[in-house]
């Protein structure tokens, strides 16, 4: 199941998000849904974005895509996707395979991108796959349909019949008859309805894939399946991929790299390992305590005491004091940001680490990389 | 076909109900019907007049209420809606069957096209929220507002006595004996009809616009809206995909309006003298000729019914989830 | 916007946009709202103090020389018909007749309604099936035309009084309202306090009076309003026919006398162009406090320009007028856009 735990971070930058702010309204009633968020996305890798409900981590996820809805506005920042299409090869010629060719060298910054810029590289480069597939899909067309529009829309060297024919294939790779293109969504269970928006998804063989919540909303069985299917399907295809969902002890299967966010911010990054067995912001700790481990030692579940802010008003400092067991005066007054702590490119956003007082012992594990990480000695030191 | 069935069997319902409220007001008033009708003749009485009523409500015969309302559905079951006293010896079926195709022909295609063209406005004006498009919603309210017969006022007062390009009464030219269908003939029957026509289509299609676009705001908050514009779609594509959606409640409640554009429409046809329906049920109010003013009645309801069963079909049409039921 | 607290319908709770100060019942301050209200208020007065107004007995003959409509001069603001009645006269005597028919059959097609529809909607089974059944039927048979046969066998009597006409428009008019409330009712039956009280054993018509109607109350008002403005359309166009007394003057009569001496193929537009906007405005102000009520009820219809003047006043960002899906905008407050001053 660790399919992706091994590989390191190979790949080089494609999407880059500097100092991203978002805001939703506007005056006294605004709520900065986003603050000075920092992100990379490595070519190939899975990352995995975890947070509680409101902790912004769709509103990150959408806003870089440009996707995000009324109110929702962003207020600063740069997100740089990079490659991309060759310059002068704007229109997909009748030879090309869809796979849009790409120039590493070239990037381009999604808040300044126009429609048409935009509109070309949507599902080309960058693919959405959404929570609910029963909402995701339309209703009213049949699943054929739906799945050919992308390909009439990015790839017009394909006559009818072609696209039929690639669609057919498409679902026959998330395991589905062709047979099935001429079905409409309610005709589908929610897991197939789940590999449809999957199959859709890697249509036109994308660079990334933003997964909010992909499995939440389907049976426990299924949601294994269809993770099993992600993960063959994304070292097949090498795509990365953008996971979000509450779910820390989900990612740390399948993600190489974790960020953690927590009241518009982002709070921690690691990789997956380092950020499971070491972790070093309190908010993560008490993430991991809320869920059971699929296997290792088994652990108290302590879960994280008191409530998310309301983002309307949030506490002055560190928005996560009035909930950690570890805060001292700092936290209160003023906001840590997100820095750089040892070689192994990890990062945390938490006063504790950067010199404020002693680190806890839960919070200064030993490097999972180091020798002498033993899981008995890391299950024995969670937070009572 | 079990949807089509169940609709089907609701409007059967409906109309016998339409029915037997037609038959019973005359004998719900205060009083004997014949006298009650009579009374409001005032002494414009023929020999003949009193013969229909008397056909019509039973008098004279002496049998009961329900013999009566039986002998009411027989005759209805064969065509037979009495005599149209105005029209002496004339029957109200043949009085009708007159009017009906103008009124079919100006009213259907106005409705048809208001249904269409505020449809399509809707969406465009829901899709393009936040710009100049907004100010047309408080135009459109006013003109649902009015009622028809007054914007047919003004059409009449502005088109035709002011600029004279509309002829201001009629279906067809005064004193033109019918030629057959040929160009000039046809020619003339749309000049007739495109002001009245243009009136229905002004008031009817705010209902339209205002009801697609609250429609089409609630859709364009649906994921798959999103999605369509995440893969990268053209932009009518997007809108198509919200638009498909969006029309099924528009469809699904033209029951609810096809009764009142008709009602206007009767009244539109009333203002242009055109010689439908509205014009014939203005006569029958002003002659007091209750058996063609009831005739009107259960044909206006008839029809409504058959456009909501048309419109329903069309629904199942437009909806899988609906035709995998049916 | 939470009536009772802490019951508000979910609609309502998910407005995303602040627009509410925390913790008070205040109606959302769209212009839409403000000016039906503005509106309505100017023809409830006028509806008052109208007929004490009128400069002229509105049936009289104020010239037997004359067998033309004059158009408006000092004397007659308005003109006169054919007859020489003064026409502002009319319009004023017929404002009360026009707004006591609407509001009667506002009032009493609104109880029916919330009667029906609540009943139907709380208490389901053969009962809910009937009274759909009911309102379904009322609902596609046209109003109008049967409206005509009702008014057609009526004794000529009763053509002249507002509360009569206005209960036979009602009995025509409930059923749109009585469909959609039975709806909200079935959604707030399935509701856990609604439930939890049932536990505790409240009676039904408390649950339904305390739990149940407060929450109907914005579809009530808009049920309300689309029934008064189905009322001003219907009796206009009653009167409009000739079908009720056209002695009893009301907007429509003095377009019925109009179109019977051809006023607009005549040109004599003063005789029932100020008729016809009065009605028309009135059924703007009404529909217009519709739309300001549906967008209470359900706030995605709310303009989302609304605060962008007031934004840029106090120096915040600034929203765009027009959020495009799929294309968020990036507002940076450095932006000319978003500077101040």
């Amino acid at each position: 199941m660790t399919a992706a735990a091994g590989r390191q971070y190979a790949g080089e930058p494609l999407i880059e998000v500097r100092g991203l702010r978002v805001d939703y309204g506007t005056g006294p009633g605004v709520v900065h849904a986003v603050v000075d968020a920092d992100l990379t996305l490595l070519s190939g890798t899975v990352m995995g974005l975890a947070g509680e409900s409101g902790s912004g981590k769709s509103t990150l996820a959408y806003a870089m895509t440009r996707l995000l809805r009324a109110p929702g506005m962003i207020t600063g920042g740069e997100v740089w996707l990079h490659g991309g299409s060759k310059p002068g090869g704007s229109g997909h010629g009748p030879g090309s395979n869809g796979a849009p060719g790409h120039d590493p060298a070239r990037r381009l910054d999604l808040l300044a991108a126009d429609e048409t810029q935009l509109r070309e590289l949507r599902w080309s480069r960058i693919a959405v796959v959404l929570q609910s597939a029963m909402h995701a899909l339309n209703p009213v067309m049949s699943v054929g349909a739906q799945l050919t529009d992308v390909l009439r829309a990015h790839m017009s060297g394909l006559d009818r019949a072609e696209r039929r024919d690639r669609a057919g294939r498409l679902l026959e790779m998330v395991g589905i008859s062709a047979d099935r293109l001429s079905s409409y969504p309610h005709q589908l269970s929610g897991g197939m309805r789940q590999r449809v928006m999957i199959a859709m998804a890697l249509a036109l063989e994308p660079a990334v894939v933003i997964m909010d919540e992909p499995t939440t909303a389907l049976d426990v069985v299924t949601q294994r399946e269809i993770l099993q299917e992600l993960t063959e399907l994304q070292q097949q295809l090498s795509f990365a991929v953008l996971f979000i969902t509450h779910d820390l002890s989900l990612l740390v299967e399948i993600a190489d790299s974790i960020a953690v966010m927590y009241a518009g911010r982002l709070i921690e990054q690691a990789g997956a390992r380092s950020l499971y067995q070491a972790p070093r912001h309190p908010y993560t700790l008490g993430l991991l305590n809320s869920f059971p481990g699929l296997h290792g030692a088994r652990t108290r579940l302590t879960g994280i005491p008191g409530s998310p802010p309301d983002l309307r008003d949030p506490p002055p400092g560190c928005a996560f004091h009035p909930r950690c067991g570890f805060a001292l005066d700092i936290c209160r007054a003023e906001t840590p940001a997100l820095h750089t702590i040892g070689a192994g490119g990890r990062a945390a956003a938490c006063w504790l680490q950067s010199g404020h007082g002693t680190v806890p012992a839960e919070l200064g594990r030993p490097e999972p990389g180091a020798a002498a990480a033993a899981p008995a000695a890391e299950a024995a030191g969670s937070q009572a | 076909m079990k949807m089509f069935a169940r609709k089907l069997a609701f409007y059967i319902v409906t109309a016998i109900a339409a029915v037997t409220v037609d038959f019973f007001i005359p004998h719900a008033m205060p009083g004997n019907p014949v006298a009650a009708v009579l009374a409001r003749m005032e002494g414009n009485v023929t020999p003949g007049t009193i013969r229909s009523l008397e056909l019509l409500y039973g008098i004279g015969s002496h049998q009961g209420l329900w013999t009566q309302y039986v002998n009411f559905w027989d005759k209805l079951l064969h065509g037979d809606l009495g005599i149209s006293t105005s029209n002496y010896p004339a029957t109200v079926s043949s009085v009708i069957g007159g009017a009906l195709p103008w009124t079919l022909g100006l009213v259907g295609t106005a409705t048809l096209l208001s249904f269409v063209l505020g449809t399509v406005l809707g969406v465009l004006v829901a899709w393009r929220r936040g710009t100049w498009l907004d100010n047309l919603l408080p135009a459109t309210t006013f003109f649902q507002a009015a009622p028809y017969f007054f914007i047919a006022f003004l059409a009449l007062q502005l088109f035709s006595t002011n600029l004279g390009w509309f002829p201001s009464v009629g279906a067809y030219s005064q004193g033109l004996v019918f030629p057959g269908w040929d160009a000039s003939y046809i020619g003339d029957v749309l000049h007739h009809a495109l002001l009245p026509a243009l009136t229905i289509v002004l008031c009817s299609a705010a209902g339209w616009i205002v009801g697609t676009r609250n429609v089409m705001l609630t859709t364009m908050d649906e994921d798959y809206v999103l999605i369509a514009q995440a893969k990268g779609l053209p932009r009518q594509r997007v809108i198509w995909y919200a638009a498909r959606n969006a029309v099924l409640p528009s469809v699904s409640g033209f029951s609810l309006a096809i009764g009142f554009v008709v009602s206007g429409a009767l009244l539109t046809e009333i203002v242009f003298s055109y010689p439908g329906l509205g014009w014939i049920l203005l006569q029958a109010v002003g002659n007091r000729d209750y058996p063609l003013l009831q005739g009107i009645f259960l044909i206006i309801t008839f029809a409504v019914l058959a456009a909501n069963l048309i419109a329903d079909s069309v629904y199942i049409f437009l909806d899988p989830r609906i035709r995998q039921e049916a | 916007m939470s009536v009772v607290s802490g019951t508000a319908p979910p609609e309502a709770a998910e407005a995303s946009v602040p627009v509410v100060s925390r913790g008070k019942l205040q109606l959302p301050r769209s212009p839409k709202l403000l000016i039906g209200l503005g509106i309505l208020i100017v023809f409830i007065l006028l509806a008052i103090i109208g007929p004490v107004l009128a400069p002229y007995d509105p049936s009289a003959s104020l010239s037997t020389t004359s067998g033309v409509p004059h158009p408006p001069s000092a004397a007659h603001l308005l003109g006169t018909t054919q007859v020489q009645q003064d026409v502002l006269s009319q319009l004023l005597v017929g404002s009360r007749s026009t707004f006591v028919v609407s509001f009667v059959a506002g009032v009493i097609a609104t109880a029916l309604s919330v009667v029906l529809g609540v009943t139907a909607g709380y208490l389901g089974g053969l009962i809910d099936d009937l009274l759909s059944m009911l309102a379904n039927i009322f609902l596609v048979m046209p109003a109008l035309p049967l409206l005509i046969v009702i008014f057609g066998f009526l004794p000529p009597s009763s053509g002249s009084s507002d509360l009569l006409i206005g209960l036979i428009i009602a009995f025509t008019g409930w059923a749109w309202g009585a469909r959609v409330l039975r709806a909200q009712t079935l959604s707030l039956r399935e509701r856990d306090y609604v439930t939890s009280a049932q536990v505790i054993g409240e009676r039904t018509w408390r649950i339904i009076g305390w739990e149940i109607l407060p929450n109907l109350l914005p579809i009530v008002a808009s049920s309300f309003l689309f029934t008064v403005l189905y009322g001003v359309g219907t009796y206009t166009a009653l009167a409009f026919l000739g079908l009720v007394n056209t002695e009893h003057w009301s907007w429509g009569a003095i377009m019925f006398w109009a179109q019977s001496s051809s006023a607009e193929t005549s040109g004599y537009w003063w005789w029932y162009i100020p008729a016809g906007l009065l009605v028309a405005f009135l059924g703007t102000s009404l529909a217009l406090l519709n739309f300001g009520v549906d967008e209470f009820i359900n706030p995605r219809l709310r303009a989302a320009g609304l605060s962008r003047r007031r934004a840029r006043r106090a120096g915040h960002v600034v929203p765009p007028r027009r959020f495009v899906l799929g294309l968020t905008p990036v507002v940076r407050p450095a932006d000319g856009d978003g500077r101040n001053r």
